[in-house]
């Protein structure tokens, strides 16, 4: 495995363990990624790869191993998960946009209720990156009146709007139909180019080449393989990967 | 049938002042009632659902207790017993309270009381039938388990259950009657009083009868228009179809 050795991460995750009553979800999964790195997380369904990210903002509970993020060490202790859930945003694959509030409102309660923001500040913010995803125009509108596209890209501006370090994308476009993944990619696109640290769990392999630094394969719980795109798209070094990437390349 | 209204009554009333005056011992009592039961039936149910086991624990018993024992029994709980129990003081001031204030602040308490038990299990349920994507949603966005159901949960789960609020909204008005037996001249105890006095207990249970209908409907428009007023733009679109038809001709809306 030749992964560039990060020198400040932002994420550490040492040993992580974590099960699902009898199933072991994740394996000993170790991880560091510096700032502005972008990590694409890909693999079969079942192989923790969502798992390993919702431990990162403690969605979901490890049990054992340490994590890391931006100095806080994830336990039990609430205020830390508070401090480190205001600076990891998420996008979710079924966007999970709050559909009683209109699409202002969406990015602005949580700068206000979390941040302390007043409302016109966490207002404009909201436009701002309501114009940076390209539906300033919807910001009075309701989530369910918006396509699937526009909502996952509401979802994106939302995180954005607590000005996280790092960005976790759990199958971003999974849910979308076909014609709509290219523009919740291109925002994407946009954001890593911007140097943005993200963790990204797609199977989208066309753009893990063009935005990662380095890829990591799961496989039942385990990191199987960590490498750059180049070198894991050419020339997977674990036969799984192989099989893998033979059944998500056409 | 209803001549029986328009008669004078001994105390130089018309027989028709006394229904009205039960009538709006019945409404005070069920308006009352109604927001103490509301208010405390959502913090409740939000305890239900908390994952502080000692909070939830305790709701749970609330729920149990009040939901499970009769209201009349519960009526004279409230009325008789409860003046015993606290000290000397209290209990005599309770008891030396004006006429209809003795029976109605029992009467009050034990309804929103036992409604709010009612509304606290509706409020759990519409808690748990929102998908879990909202409740991690929130979190991932650094809202506190409190902001997340103040400003995400709450408000979701209570459009959801609306229409079964309603029928607690009937529930708690037609439950007034059982504050005849504490001795509050509510709607039905004037009703008995009329019919006791000229005995024409048919016209004055029918003027009754038709009362209580009346409040039904009304209750029942004022939670549709609720149900309407609250509702999600963009969401549930079948629904209004279904309830407009007329209107979509051709199917043009």
């Amino acid at each position: 495995m030749n992964s560039p050795v990060p020198t400040d991460p932002v994420i550490r995750l040492t040993e992580v363990n974590k099960h699902y009553g009898n199933f072991h979800a994740l394996r000993d999964v170790s991880l560091e990624v510096a700032k502005g790195e972008k990590i694409i997380i890909c693999g079969p369904s079942g192989s923790g790869k969502s798992t390993l990210i919702r431990c990162i903002n403690r969605i979901e509970r490890h049990d054992s191993g340490e994590i890391l993020v931006d100095g806080h060490r994830l336990t039990g202790d609430t205020k830390d998960v508070a401090a480190i859930r205001r600076e990891v945003g998420m996008v979710f694959q079924s966007f999970n946009l709050f559909p009683h509030m209109t699409i202002l409102e969406n990015c602005t309660i949580a700068p206000r209720k979390s941040r302390g923001l007043g409302k016109a500040e966490a207002e404009e913010r909201a436009m701002h990156y309501l114009t940076k995803v390209r539906i300033p125009d919807q910001a009075g509108k309701y989530p369910g009146q918006l396509s699937g596209g526009q909502q996952q890209r509401v979802a994106i501006a939302r995180a954005l709007c607590m000005q996280p370090r790092v960005m976790l994308f759990d199958e971003p476009t999974s849910a979308l139909d076909p014609e709509m993944v290219k523009e919740v990619l291109d925002t994407m696109v946009e954001l890593a180019e911007e140097g943005m640290t993200m963790l990204c769990v797609t199977h989208e392999m066309g753009f893990a080449r063009q935005v990662a630094d380095r890829v990591i394969f799961m496989d039942r719980g385990e990191k199987i393989e960590e490498a750059a795109p180049g070198a894991f798209f050419t020339n997977p070094q674990s036969p799984r990967a192989r099989e893998f990437l033979q059944q998500v390349i056409h | 049938m209803f001549d029986v209204l328009f008669q004078p009554a001994i105390d130089g009333q018309l027989y028709i002042q006394w229904l009205l005056s039960g009538l709006m011992w019945t409404l005070l009592l069920a308006v009352g009632g109604w927001w103490i039961a509301f208010a405390i039936g959502v913090l409740v149910g939000v305890g239900r659902t908390s994952r502080n086991r000692a909070v939830a624990l305790a709701a749970r018993l609330y729920v149990e207790v009040f939901r499970n024992i009769p209201v009349l029994v519960q009526m004279f709980l409230w009325y008789f017993v409860l003046p015993e129990l606290l000290p000397t003081g209290l209990g005599d001031r309770i008891k030396q309270m004006p006429p209809p204030w003795g029976a109605f602040f029992p009467a009050l308490a034990c309804l929103g009381l036992y409604t709010a038990a009612r509304i606290a299990e509706q409020v759990r349920a519409g808690i748990e039938a929102l998908p879990a994507g909202q409740d991690e949603a929130a979190a991932a966005l650094g809202l506190s388990p409190w902001a997340a159901r103040r400003h995400i949960i709450v408000p979701q789960a209570l459009r959801l259950i609306v229409p079964s609020l309603t029928s607690e909204v009937m529930g708690i008005y037609k439950n007034t009657s059982v504050a005849l037996t504490i001795g509050l001249l509510e709607l039905t105890a004037q009703a008995r009083q009329i019919s006791e006095a000229t005995f024409q207990t048919f016209g004055a249970f029918a003027a009754a009868t038709i009362i209580y209908l009346l409040l039904a409907l009304v209750a029942y428009r004022l939670m549709l228009w609720i149900d309407r007023r609250f509702q999600i733009p963009g969401s549930a679109p079948a629904r209004k179809a279904r309830r407009l038809p007329i209107l979509r001709r051709g199917g043009a809306l």
